[in-house]
């Protein structure tokens, strides 16, 4: 439905213009004044709001246990290919873990693909991976640019865990129930 | 010391001079564009330039600190930049015009300064002698007449740079110049009127406007008159000279030249390093110029209050403290230089607060403004008051 937008004569003084500029100047030298609205960044870090999508990075439980399964669901998801995982077997120090069977050998995440999307975490069965709150990836080299697995872990940290799935897992196979 | 000065050959003294024009002008330029930054960051809620630091200026406590808040050290690394850096010219170019044209914007800017009284001192008869290079009688002729050669600058950039946007950058400030030029010298007419009293010697010279603006108070009587400084007299004349002068020195709202909106770069796309520098020291030069006049002419140049002027000042300093020195040319030199050119650089402040408040005009609306709002309003300025005048003239005569 077209309309026409009614144009009102300008009065007096937007047509003298002087006062007009001098409303602008009074605005202006009122912002001369007020304090700096900028934030000098390297010193002073932005508060990063909760649920923030940083960098991807791989969590521990709270009982310092790595989490990923290497089921490769990340991999699969990740829309420009960002991740390579190796899977491999759950190291023979680690006992109490023998029955979850695989873990990342490799895990690899280029940053130079990753799109920040989220999906990954989105699509872990585990919750092992989490976009946090780094927001700023510098390196000097290409290589530099791709997290691995220590690199991840450092990251990531240890988030707390609601469900211990693995230890429901045993706990039922010791009762006989496996699945 | 005035001996020595006088028993130099002329030669000397004016390579001398033209060094201290330079000397001083550069930085000035310089400086400005540091507070162009300074001012447009504080009035967009940013600090500003403020991290370079020589890394010895680092040590010193408080002051380093200090300095570098304040970017000072970002004007020498700007200037040292310009200085050093690569300076490419385009295989384009008319090679001649491109390298003459800064060095023409660069040669007015510099040559004005040079018939602007800056300040003034008390003689020994108590006679106000102006701080001056070269003390015209033509004073405010010269001001114009090599000002507007600076255009030649710009129209030659646009014109060899061989592209299409500096060649409309160039055009439009020749056009914009020829507009205002008509209006700022109209404007400036009335105030020649008055201090040329039939009868007397005539003059052109920015020292005398000066001098006719030192009055003191009188009573209500027509003696008071000297006293007033002529933007309160003829304040049309003052904001027409004002907006002319915006337009005259490319400043916004009326860099036409430049537009970097609308045509990249405007005159000076091609150019780099210190080329490029030369015509923006060129441009804050004209501004520093510009606004010198204007407080010579309308502002009442040195004199600190209206009704209160310099030799006053030193007088009444001296009759207070007994000092002797308040009267020696020193002193008041130095303090007319002082008020003389914080005065200036308010007007400086102005045209960055201006820059920074007022959107750029139309290239329609800055040729109607001129030709149709700004020439007639100077012409019927000059007429009204040639007619008070002449009828005023015989009363306030001394």
């Amino acid at each position: 439905m077209p309309y026409v937008v009614e144009r009102k004569p300008l009065t007096l003084s937007e047509r003298l213009y002087f006062p007009q500029i001098l409303a602008g100047m009074r605005v202006t030298l009122k912002h001369l004044f007020a304090p700096n609205v900028t934030m000098e960044y390297p010193e002073q870090r932005p508060a990063i709001p909760a649920g923030y999508r940083g960098v991807p990075t791989l969590v521990k439980d709270p009982h310092g246990r790595e989490k990923c399964v290497s089921c490769q669901l990340c991999e699969f998801v990740c829309p420009p290919k960002a991740i390579r995982i190796t899977p491999g077997e759950v190291p023979a120090d680690q006992t109490d873990r023998a029955h979850v069977e695989k873990a990342p050998k490799e895990f690899d995440i280029d940053m130079l693909r990753c799109i920040y999307c989220g999906l990954c975490q989105e699509v872990c069965p585990e919750e092992a991976i989490f976009l946090q709150n780094q927001y700023s990836m510098t390196g000097y080299t290409r290589a530099e640019m791709v997290n691995d697995k220590a690199r991840l872990y450092e990251l990531g940290g240890t988030l707390p865990d609601q469900h211990f799935k693995w230890d429901k897992k045993k706990a039922a196979a010791g009762h006989g129930n496996a699945h | 010391m005035t001996e020595l000065w006088n028993s130099l050959p002329p030669l000397l003294q004016a390579v001398i001079k033209g060094l201290a024009v330079i000397g001083v002008m550069f930085p000035f330029g310089g400086a400005c564009s540091l507070i162009e930054r300074k001012v447009s960051a504080a009035m967009q809620g940013r600090p500003g330039p403020n991290r370079a630091i020589p890394f010895w200026f680092a040590w010193v406590p408080g002051v380093g600190p200090f300095l570098q808040r304040l970017g000072v050290f970002h004007l020498l690394a700007d200037g040292g930049k310009m200085f050093f850096k690569e300076d490419p010219v385009p295989g384009h170019v008319n090679k001649f015009y491109f390298y003459l044209a800064p060095v023409v914007g660069m040669i007015p800017a510099l040559t004005t300064v040079t018939v602007v009284p800056f300040g003034a001192y008390l003689d020994e008869a108590g006679r106000l002698v102006p701080l001056v290079l070269a003390n015209l009688d033509v004073g405010i002729l010269a001001v114009f007449a090599v000002s507007s050669l600076g255009v030649y600058s710009l129209i030659l950039a646009g014109w060899s740079s061989n592209s299409k946007y500096p060649f409309l950058g160039g055009i439009r400030a020749s056009a914009q110049l020829i507009s205002y030029e008509l209006s700022m010298t109209l404007s400036v007419l009335p105030v020649f009127l008055m201090i040329n009293a039939p009868g007397t010697e005539g003059t052109l010279s920015l020292f005398r406007v000066v001098e006719f603006q030192s009055g003191t108070w009188q009573g209500f009587r027509m003696a008071s008159w000297h006293g007033t400084w002529f933007i309160m007299t003829m304040p049309l004349a003052a904001l027409v000279f004002l907006v002319a002068l915006f337009a005259e020195t490319n400043r916004l709202p009326f860099d036409m030249a430049e537009g970097e909106a609308d045509l990249v770069g405007g005159f000076h796309t091609e150019y780099g390093a210190m080329k490029w520098g030369l015509f923006f020291v060129a441009e804050y030069s004209h501004m520093l110029i510009g606004s010198g006049v204007f407080v010579l002419l309308f502002l009442g140049g040195w004199n600190p209050l209206p009704w209160v002027p310099l030799a006053s000042v030193a007088g009444e300093l001296h009759q207070l403290t007994g000092w002797a020195i308040a009267v020696s040319p020193l002193f008041v030199g130095l303090l007319s230089i002082g008020i003389f050119l914080g005065k200036t650089l308010f007007f400086i402040f102005l045209f960055m607060w201006v820059r920074w408040t007022v959107p750029r005009f139309r290239y329609d609306q800055v040729m109607k403004l001129g030709w149709q709002k700004l020439l007639p309003l100077a012409l019927g300025n000059l007429i009204f008051y040639a007619i008070l005048i002449a009828f005023l003239q015989p009363k306030f005569s001394h």
